[in-house]
């Protein structure tokens, strides 16, 4: 990706911490995803104000940010859960950005606290996206496909919230359908060769075997067990040169024309 | 403190610690390369298993095979195509909410 329009850019660039055009580029790609977002989060809005009142709502989708386990999290408190169990299916759902952090890890820079900020900006869709293949992720580009879902998240909850009666019954619209196309079409990125294709058919059918017997969230963190396949099929020395996160994170601004 | 109140502080609380845990744990170092082939196979592997459980799990965990599946058909047919994303994601809308009003 090229940045560098002139000195001053190069030299602004410096000066930053991150890289614009990559968040850009990531906002540019983040767009769909903050349409499929909006949709998912007036249906929470409608489903959660009977259980977490108005103003819980709102405050849920502000801070958590997590729409699988915000989901999990109402589904037990419907079922007449207690608080514990609420937070633990929540905890269950949420399990799978532990492996997705760690991948994301070696790609990062900087303190402590810089990185855990990224990983706050870890959302299944734009995590994916950000994937540069040999286990190398561009963060920027990821906190940029993230910008547009947080506004769709919080305003598509408050609409859920005062217009849900609008939408009645997503299913109906086959509006539950969205998600998983999404996370399809995510998937048919990434089958670059055969490894991720025998990677996505073992995860799959983990899931998918999982599924009757383990509680939700948990056969979507051991689909990613079907990773270990890449135990035995390292990336091409190449792919590692380019994958080996650069001493210098303003190298590719520096680069430019 | 409330239920509702407890949950919402809880899920905070859990997510944000969940989120941060691997960039703390590992953030900045360089992994051996079986590491990064794991890694490299961890989007097609939890993208599998979102995708099937988002069109396959019922309300009760059960597997179900719905009018889900059909628009996920729908929305493979566009993609095998190499049609756009938005589109798939549209088919796929449209030919569940079909199949559902038949």
């Amino acid at each position: 990706m090229s940045s560098g329009r002139g000195r001053s850019t190069v030299q602004e660039a410096r000066r930053r911490p991150w890289r614009g055009d990559a968040i850009l580029a990531g906002v540019r790609a983040g767009l769909p995803i903050a349409f499929a977002v909006l949709v998912l989060a007036v249906s929470f809005g409608l489903l959660a104000e009977p259980l977490l009142g108005t103003a819980g709502t709102i405050v849920m989708s502000v801070l958590v940010f997590a729409g699988s386990a915000q989901f999990g999290a109402i589904a037990v408190l419907a079922a007449g859960g207690g608080a514990a169990s609420a937070i633990a299916a929540g905890v269950l759902l949420n399990a799978r950005y532990v492996p997705m952090g760690i991948a994301l890890a070696p790609s990062l820079r900087g303190s402590a606290a810089r990185r855990a900020a990224y990983g706050q900006a870890m959302v299944d869709a734009s995590w994916a996206l950000a994937n540069r293949g040999g286990g190398r992720f561009d963060p920027d580009f990821m906190v940029g496909a993230t910008i547009p879902s947080y506004p769709a998240w919080v305003g598509g909850t408050a609409i859920g919230l005062f217009a849900g009666e609008l939408v009645a019954d997503p299913e109906a619209l086959g509006l539950d359908a969205l998600f998983p196309a999404f996370f399809l079409a995510l998937l048919v990125n990434e089958i670059r060769a055969r490894h991720a294709l025998a990677a996505a058919i073992m995860g799959a059918a983990l899931a998918l075997a999982l599924t009757p017997f383990a509680p939700a969230g948990l056969p979507i963190l051991l689909s990613g067990a079907a990773a270990l396949i890449g135990l035995f099929h390292p990336p091409e020395p190449s792919e590692r040169l380019e994958a080996a996160p650069a001493e210098d994170p303003w190298q590719e601004a520096q680069e430019g024309p | 403190m409330s239920t509702e109140w407890a949950v919402i502080a809880g899920l905070v609380v859990t997510t944000a610690l969940i989120r941060a845990s691997g960039p703390l744990a590992l953030g900045g170092r360089r992994l051996p390369p079986r590491a990064l082939g794991v890694i490299a196979l961890l989007a097609p592997a939890l993208l599998a298993g979102l995708v099937v459980t988002g069109t396959f799990a019922g309300e009760e965990s059960e597997i179900v095979l719905d009018e889900r599946a059909a628009g996920l058909a729908g929305a493979g047919g566009v993609l095998a195509m190499r049609g756009p994303v938005l589109l798939a994601m549209l088919v796929a809308v449209g030919v569940t909410a079909a199949a559902r009003a038949l």
